[in-house]
């Protein structure tokens, strides 16, 4: 079967599905709940040594020189690598490569790599590090996107064009002058995003063994195996075919473990060395140097409208702080103008996005990679707007809605769309007709919309083969495993892989056994980010399943001497529905389908259809299908104070199809979380010294339980006519929209418009007094 | 993980034994309860005693118990417990309160109250990593020359930091020491230095053995409000403890208000009684006794950009914090 066949979104079996919409365990929650799960950390290998990175102290130097022979005098070393033995460059995204396992003449942030030493425990390590002397030359350090973007010079990349610039997109889709002209009212305003960090409870760590045979391998809590085998094969110099990578148990990535980072390439570097197994643990401060997370940025929109509240235009100048290095900042930058083009009709668009380099820890791709940012931005314009015209924000969206099977802007290809009744059901879960704009001072409710992609048809390295790949092996004992390159990292798609194969081949989930994300044993499916994995590893699933299928069908009707249609397998049985008397288990179905066909196994493989707009950068952000959100938002403003109390969080998200309900509404309440957690509490934050203002989970205030709010996932199936059974993304896109229905019911409930995040109590408290001094002036 | 330096770890079974080792090495040597504090600062480099001296074994420092001379609070009581013991809500309310929010569950199941007192002062640019302080360039508190709180100040202003002091000094609480020269007792607010590097006058081998909180009025009232920005695990960005003694026609016939996360010594705001004295919670006299109150907590109280939290915002936080320690005192249980 072709890579790129559909197989629709109805149930393999008649009109019901067996194990698909139910509330499953995910397959290794047992596991991780009794703490038998493996853990990068876990891993122990005989004579093993421990490797730690000496960091740069300095903001931007050059590196003059570095001393590395007192460190490697020392009882218990048994290597030291710098920047000189990994010079090649890598970076995620190929047209980008601009980083080095550690730095080779330059560093560029506080925390940046610098060198690295194996050796016999992490104590004996940590003073070898003291015993390394780098002489650094320091340089100017932009701490200020603005900055860098008026400054090229020092450049903190040298030799690039533009400066200081990392990259920089302009694209203009109908007539936006015209639609301004056209408007009857127009919004406009300045809006800024702080940066925000993953906060995944577990640290990278990486285990690295080089065989007597020549091969290597590299166990990573990384969520791009495939990737990082292919930078390790770059920079290390050996054949992809020698590389082994394995992701064990996760502990959270959110975004911030898909680059490949320099431990995985030193702890190699460092086997090969030295001969023996090298793990390297970083700390929580380490964690916040990698960073990868929400870029910073400043906004400017301005939206044009009918004086019923049709768009007419939408305008958009956006800088992003990137950090030292590239890692997806090209992604990013389109995402921040690409992704806003749903769930309303824009007739005429225009966004001239640009991320500059700074020194501070590289920013990448956080839940919602780009599209969160601008999202708060245009929804905080869209009540704005409803402001103005006096109409119910719900209403507005309402009006604005693009509808399903359409086209956007901007050439992307929308399929289902369920946004309306999204809108529908917080609107009625909130009593938002009673209760919003009539509750006391103090207390308000506020709405918004969003869409994010499905996965995307854009591989990161141009390639035609398949996006994801799946092979099934069938077992004489009942067992059928499923061996995919999908990376599971805690949102549950080893679990969903195991509930499609249940459902496809009528067997039990405990009878699915998931192997993924080692690149030996596994086809490749290109990593854990763009809200792919269920979508793509999940149709790939599905195609390897129906060949197999056929397989024991026609086994079983050839046996039974019946028609194929009268066969069924389900719940661990294989039936003739016209014979009671034929009743096997799937066990012996598959051993009589053995004998008839030969050793049991299949393949299967989705690749999206060719999507996006003509022009260059059409493709990026175009997906195969994408999900909508709506939030309502109920706050109590502590006006003494400050301090905005989230009282109740609505989210109605249109994953498609819900595979598994509690997995969907578990996405859902932990894309909440993070949202609240954005606008109200964390700011990853770089001081006037260049250093981060407080690395450690002390200082950097995720939300308790206590501070959590009460959250309602309401889930929306639109049925999707590409994804498995329907299925879309519920990973990301819940997040977008809490964070301007928050700022929405802010104005709701104390007539204040917030626009610079985060909304901490100290920033809402100044700009209370200051409304209130207006006011009475 | 960020790890410990070597140390030796020994565990006396008394009290006079722990203050011999201490004498033992001076300056090398320090005393550990719950770790809650010590273990976080050995990690990030700012202590580094040779030998941890651990009271886990030590006879006689755990538990409340009360005679005629008040509570006797042992100092490896922990948090956890304080908050909960009967004696301690009844007695000195506030004090259970203020041991109920130091920290998160977790740190209260095996911080201490002794620990607590004893806090070390908290300062951002403090309360660090090695490798992030030497990207900083250290500061007058630990291996540099230089504040940046106060720029050019020649002396660290860290922040007492401990949540229990306040509802100790309002309750004129007393803390005994056991050293060398045998034991001595010092009311708790009298404790204190203005010096942030070390901001108590105990010296390092004294050993905290009890904490005794006196008899209070038949009409004590007393609470404790904190400020933080979540509702679990964070420090004080401001802490405040009253107590409001009201006698038998439920008039005030006593008061105080102490404060902690402003500068190197937890603070008492004094002339507070005075202003509440005679009037009536309820009343209009009282609510203008306690407008006062908060507005001279305002005029006193400035916090400094020692820890994180906006400082501006943090000083027009204590009136607020204040009003409503005040009226909720009222509210709260007393003896
Ligand atoms: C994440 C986090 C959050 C925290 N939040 C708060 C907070 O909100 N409020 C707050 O007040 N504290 C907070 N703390 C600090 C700490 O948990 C508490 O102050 C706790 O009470 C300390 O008690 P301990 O027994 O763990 O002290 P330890 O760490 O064992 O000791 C602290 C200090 O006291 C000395 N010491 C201990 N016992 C004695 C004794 N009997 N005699 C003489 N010296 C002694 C030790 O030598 C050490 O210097 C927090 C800590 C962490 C890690
Ligand atoms: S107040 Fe000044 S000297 Fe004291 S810890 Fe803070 S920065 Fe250092």
């Amino acid at each position: 079967m072709a890579a790129r066949d559909i197989h629709g979104p109805k149930p393999p079996w008649g009109e019901h599905f067996q194990v698909i919409g139910q509330g499953h365990r995910k397959v290794d929650g047992p596991a991780k709940a009794t703490g038998d799960a493996i853990y990068a950390d876990d891993i122990v290998l005989p004579g093993m040594l421990h490797a730690k990175t000496l960091r740069s102290p300095h903001a931007h130097a050059k590196i003059k020189a570095i001393r590395t022979d007192k460190a490697l005098a020392l009882e218990g070393v048994h290597a030291v690598i710098t920047g000189s033995d990994l010079p090649e460059y890598y970076g995620i995204i190929p047209w980008t490569p601009d980083e080095n396992a550690l730095a080779v003449d330059k560093v560029r942030f506080i925390g940046d790599e610098v060198a690295a030493v194996a050796a016999v425990d992490e104590d004996t390590a940590n003073r070898a590090l003291e015993l390394i002397e780098v002489d650094y030359e320091p340089l100017h350090a932009f701490l200020d996107p603005n900055e860098a973007l008026g400054r090229g010079e020092p450049q903190i990349h040298e030799g690039r064009k533009g400066g200081n610039v990392s990259k920089h997109v302009e694209l203009d889709f109908g007539d936006v002058d015209g639609g301004f002209e056209e408007a009857e009212v127009v919004v406009e305003g300045d809006y800024s995003f702080h940066g925000t960090t993953h906060g995944a409870i577990e640290p990278h760590c990486a285990v690295a063994q080089f065989g007597a045979d020549g091969n290597l391998t590299l166990w990573s809590s990384t969520q791009i195996t495939h990737y990082v085998q292919r930078e390790i094969s770059k920079v290390l110099g050996i054949g992809p075919q020698h590389v082994r990578v394995i992701q064990p148990c996760l502990g959270g990535a959110f975004g911030g473990k898909s680059d490949p980072f320099s431990l995985e390439f030193c702890v190699s570097k460092l086997a090969m060395l030295t001969g023996r197994p090298v793990k390297m643990l970083w700390t929580r401060e380490e964690v916040f140097y990698a960073h990868r997370g929400r870029h910073p940025a400043q906004m400017h929109y301005r939206t044009g409208a009918t004086r019923d509240g049709r768009l007419t235009a939408v305008d958009a100048k956006i800088l992003l702080d990137g950090g030292a290095y590239s890692s997806y900042g090209l992604v990013t930058t389109y995402y921040s103008g690409q992704l806003l083009t749903g769930p309303y009709h824009f007739p005429a668009y225009r966004f001239d996005s640009t991320r500059v380099f700074t020194n501070s820890p590289p920013c990448g791709p956080k839940r919602g990679h780009g599209s969160v940012q601008p999202r708060f931005a245009f929804e905080v314009q869209l009540d704005r707007l409803a402001e103005k015209l006096e109409l119910d924000p719900i209403e507005l969206r309402r009006r604005n809605f693009q509808g399903d099977s359409t086209e956007t802007i901007n050439g992307q290809r929308v399929t289902s769309n369920g946004f309306l009744e999204c809108l529908d059901k917080v609107e009625a879960a909130s009593d938002w007709k009673e209760r919003r704009g009539k509750l006391p001072f103090g207390r308000g409710l506020g709405v918004a919309g969003s869409m994010y992609i499905t996965g995307t048809n854009y591989p990161i390295y141009p390639n035609d083969m398949p996006q994801a790949g799946i092979q099934l092996k069938v077992d004489r004992s009942g067992l059928v495993t499923v061996f995919t390159g999908g990376n599971d990292i805690g949102q549950g798609s080893n679990s969903v892989a195991a509930y499609l194969v249940a459902e496809e081949l009528g067997v039990e989930v405990s009878d699915v056994r998931v192997v993924a994300a080692d690149t030996d044993l596994c086809p490749v499916d290109l990593g854990a980010y763009s809200s792919r994995v269920t979508f793509m590893v999940g149709n790939a699933v599905i195609d390897a399943c129906r060949k197999l299928r056929a397989q024991i069908v026609d086994t079983l009707a050839t046996t039974w001497e019946c028609d194929k249609k009268r066969v069924r397998l389900m719940r661990g049985m294989a039936l003739d529905l016209e014979d009671s008397e034929r009743a096997i288990t799937m066990r012996e179905a598959f051993q009589l389908t053995e004998a008839a066909c030969d050793t049991l196994g299949a393949t299967g493989s989705y690749n999206t259809p060719k999507l996006g707009g003509d022009y260059r950068g059409g493709a990026i952000g175009a997906s195969p299908a994408y999900s909508f959100t709506a939030h309502v938002v109920e706050v109590d403003v502590d006006c003494e104070t400050g301090f905005i109390g989230v009282k109740k969080v609505w989210c109605a998200h249109d994953c498609g199809r819900a595979l598994n309900p509690r997995l969907v509404a578990g996405q859902i309440e932990g894309s909440v979380y993070m949202g609240i957690a954005e606008a109200l509490l964390e700011e990853h934050k770089i001081n006037r010294f260049g250093l981060h203002e407080g690395p450690s989970l002390l200082d950097y205030p995720m939300p308790t339980t206590l501070d959590t709010p009460e959250i309602e996932a309401l889930i929306v199936e639109s049925v999707d006519p590409e994804g498995p059974y329907g299925a879309k993304e519920a990973g990301e896109g819940p997040l977008h929209s809490s964070i301007p229905a928050l700022a929405n019911a802010v104005h709701d409930a104390v007539g204040l418009r917030l626009t610079d995040l985060p909304f901490t109590p100290a920033k809402v408290l100044r700009a209370l007094r200051e409304m209130e001094s207006a006011a009475g002036a | 993980m960020l790890r410990l330096p070597p140390y030796r770890l020994l565990e006396p079974s008394s009290a006079e034994e722990a203050v011999k080792l201490l004498t033992d090495e001076p300056g090398e040597a320090m005393l550990i309860a719950g770790g809650t504090d010590l273990v976080p600062n050995m990690k990030h480099g700012l202590f580094e005693p040779k030998t941890v001296i651990s009271l886990a074994k030590v006879e006689g420092l755990e538990g409340v118990s009360d005679s005629d001379a008040g509570l006797r609070l042992g100092p490896m009581t922990t948090l956890a417990d304080a908050s909960q013991n009967e004696l301690i809500i009844e007695r000195a309310p506030a004090l259970a309160q203020a041991a109920g929010v130091v920290a998160g569950p977790q740190l209260r199941n095996v911080g201490t109250l002794g620990g607590n007192l004893m806090l070390d002062t908290r300062c951002r640019w403090y309360n660090q990593t090695y490798f992030w302080r030497k990207g900083l360039g250290y500061c007058l508190k630990k291996d540099g020359t230089l504040c940046h709180v106060v720029e050019g100040g020649a002396r660290c202003v860290a922040a007492a930091s401990n949540d229990t002091v306040p509802a100790l000094m309002t309750l004129n609480a007393s803390a005994v020491f056991l050293g060398p020269d045998g034991e001595r007792e010092v009311a708790i607010a009298d404790l204190w230095t203005n010096d942030g590097i070390v901001n108590k006058k105990v010296s390092a081998d004294e050993l905290l053995i009890a904490i005794k909180v006196p008899p209070q009025a038949p009409g004590h009232h007393g609470t404790y409000a904190k400020l933080r920005r979540r509702d679990s695990i964070d420090f004080p960005l401001f802490g405040c403890a009253v107590r409001l003694d009201l006698d038998e026609k439920g008039t005030v016939s006593g008061a105080d208000l102490a404060a902690v996360a402003l500068v190197a010594r937890p603070m008492r705001v004094k002339g507070v009684e005075e202003l509440l004295l005679g009037t009536k919670p309820g009343s209009e006299a009282f609510d203008q006794a306690v407008e006062e109150v908060a507005q001279l907590a305002y005029k006193r109280c400035r916090p400094l950009d020692n820890v994180p939290g906006d400082a501006e915002w943090r000083r027009e936080m204590v009136p607020v914090y204040v009003r409503r320690a005040l009226r909720s005192a009222t509210a709260s249980s007393g003896a």
